[in-house]
């Protein structure tokens, strides 16, 4: 192929990687992938490791199937989809049930259903298929960390004002603020709350950006 | 698009598979010896907590090896009895599957029990347990004083019940209250009942259900009087 190399970090592959962390971001703008982000964020730590995870199944995919795509029959292509996130994830599973049991239990079901995260095979059908894989793996960074990184956020906000510690650490009470009468929310705790905080994320999201405002 | 024959699927879709069933079960391998030791200290921290100990162990830093000693150091010993209340030798305790024993007949069955020592003349004895709840399995730890009688503590767990309902039988709160219940009435083995609509603080054999968590409950009061069954001629030889 006599096609001019394109440099490893151009401005059109970082878009790729920084698209998502806002514009494009799979959670506040696509709406995609919010099962989850409900259910596994009453605490920071149980949302970083979620995070992380889909990274990895998403990176990892997203090469191998860019790596296959010349190979892969379209007629059977959601499989061969389904079977590499099913086997990243069930590695991911493996992997935290051995080195981190305690948030494996939290996250319970929760890492095996990263299997239906939409946006998973949202990026594999609609990028990695018809793209190389150095851009494919940015693109599944990208948006796994769009969605991490609103986990996180999530998460940050339910723990604080919820349990009022952060990543186990009790600031509230250091803070001194339980002694002035200061109780934590136990709203903060149920699912509802993470749609409200999303909700929220949304809203400051749209008053800053008016493009993304739908006429 | 390019056109793929039949045959091309086939072997396409055959080596994708067996690529991946090789790689998982290969890394499945690698990881099994460190997930079963995690396994088992989650268990030795259940059986702790039943007993009211290692309750600061997530304040600690190395929260495993704190486990270890502490189970280490506070186990006075573990062995299995039948259901006649005998020493079953050559079995041991904390390896046994208790839900391949619950399919046996009661007679067969070998039924752990873990000893503790808090201090001279006050032992624990702890009674591990398996029932149904909801959606899945649910499981838990009772220890007693030695009258055979008390309840001194209790830790159940689940794998799959509804979270704010049935799941609520592993917190605090519901376990609390098992503390001091007594299991016989007079000379006759009642267990405790999970009751429904509350339980008055007076009955010395029932625990507050919780609400909305019906099944659960249920379950867990079948859980508790199955269990402790298999284990009634021990406590009677014991309590005479």
């Amino acid at each position: 192929m006599a096609e001019d190399r394109e440099p490893l970090f151009s401005s059109k592959n970082m878009k790729l990687l920084r698209e998502p962390l806002g514009t494009s971001n799979p959670i506040t703008v696509q709406v995609l992938g919010i099962c989850s982000a409900l259910a596994v964020t009453a605490k920071l730590e149980p949302s970083v490791v979620m995070a992380i995870s889909v990274v990895a199944v998403m990176a990892v995919s997203n090469v191998v199937i860019s790596l296959l795509r010349h190979t892969i029959p379209p007629r059977i292509r959601i499989i061969v989809q389904l079977t590499v996130i099913a086997f990243m994830v069930i590695l991911v599973d493996q992997v935290l049930k051995a080195f981190a049991y305690d948030v494996s239990r939290q996250l319970s079901v929760f890492v095996g259903l990263i299997i239906t995260n939409c946006i998973i095979m949202g990026r594999l059908e609609a990028f990695a298929l018809g793209n190389k894989p150095w851009p494919s793996l940015l693109d599944g960074i990208g948006n796994a960390a769009g969605y991490g990184i609103i986990l996180i956020i999530v998460g940050f906000v339910r723990e604080l004002f919820g349990s009022g510690t952060i990543w186990g650490f009790p600031l509230m009470e250091k803070m001194g603020l339980y002694s002035i009468g200061y109780e934590n929310n136990g709203f903060m705790i149920l699912p509802p709350m993470a749609l409200i905080i999303v909700g929220i994320i949304i809203w400051v999201q749209r008053n800053k950006n008016t493009e993304l405002i739908e006429s | 698009m390019k056109n793929f024959s039949n045959t091309y699927i086939f072997i396409f879709s055959s080596i994708m598979v067996i690529v991946v069933a090789a790689l998982l079960s290969f890394v499945a391998m690698q990881l099994k010896p460190l997930q079963d030791k995690n396994i088992a200290i989650a268990k030795k921290y259940d059986i702790l907590k039943s007993v009211q100990m290692a309750m600061d162990a997530d304040e600690k830093k190395d929260k495993q090896a704190y486990i270890e000693k502490l189970y280490e150091q506070n186990l006075k010993e573990s062995f299995v009895i039948d259901s006649k209340g005998n020493l079953k030798d050559g079995v041991d305790a904390f390896e046994v599957d208790l839900k391949a024993e619950l399919s046996k007949d009661l007679e067969d069955r070998n039924l752990p029990i873990f000893v503790f020592e808090k201090s001279q003349n006050d032992q624990k004895y702890v009674i591990p347990m398996r029932g149904k709840g909801l959606w899945g399995p649910i499981w838990g730890y009772v220890s007693l004083n030695n009258d055979m009688n008390t309840i001194y503590g209790t830790t159940f767990d689940h794998k799959s019940e509804t979270p704010g309902l049935g799941a609520e039988i592993n917190t605090q709160v519901f376990q609390e209250q098992f503390k001091n219940k007594k299991i016989f009435e007079e000379d006759e083995f009642v267990g405790i009942a999970v009751k429904k609509g509350g339980a008055a603080g007076s009955n010395e054999h029932a625990v507050d259900a919780i609400s909305g968590g019906t099944i659960t409950s249920n379950g867990l009061q079948s859980m508790i009087h199955d269990n402790l069954q298999g284990y009634v001629s021990y406590f009677n030889q014991k309590r005479n």
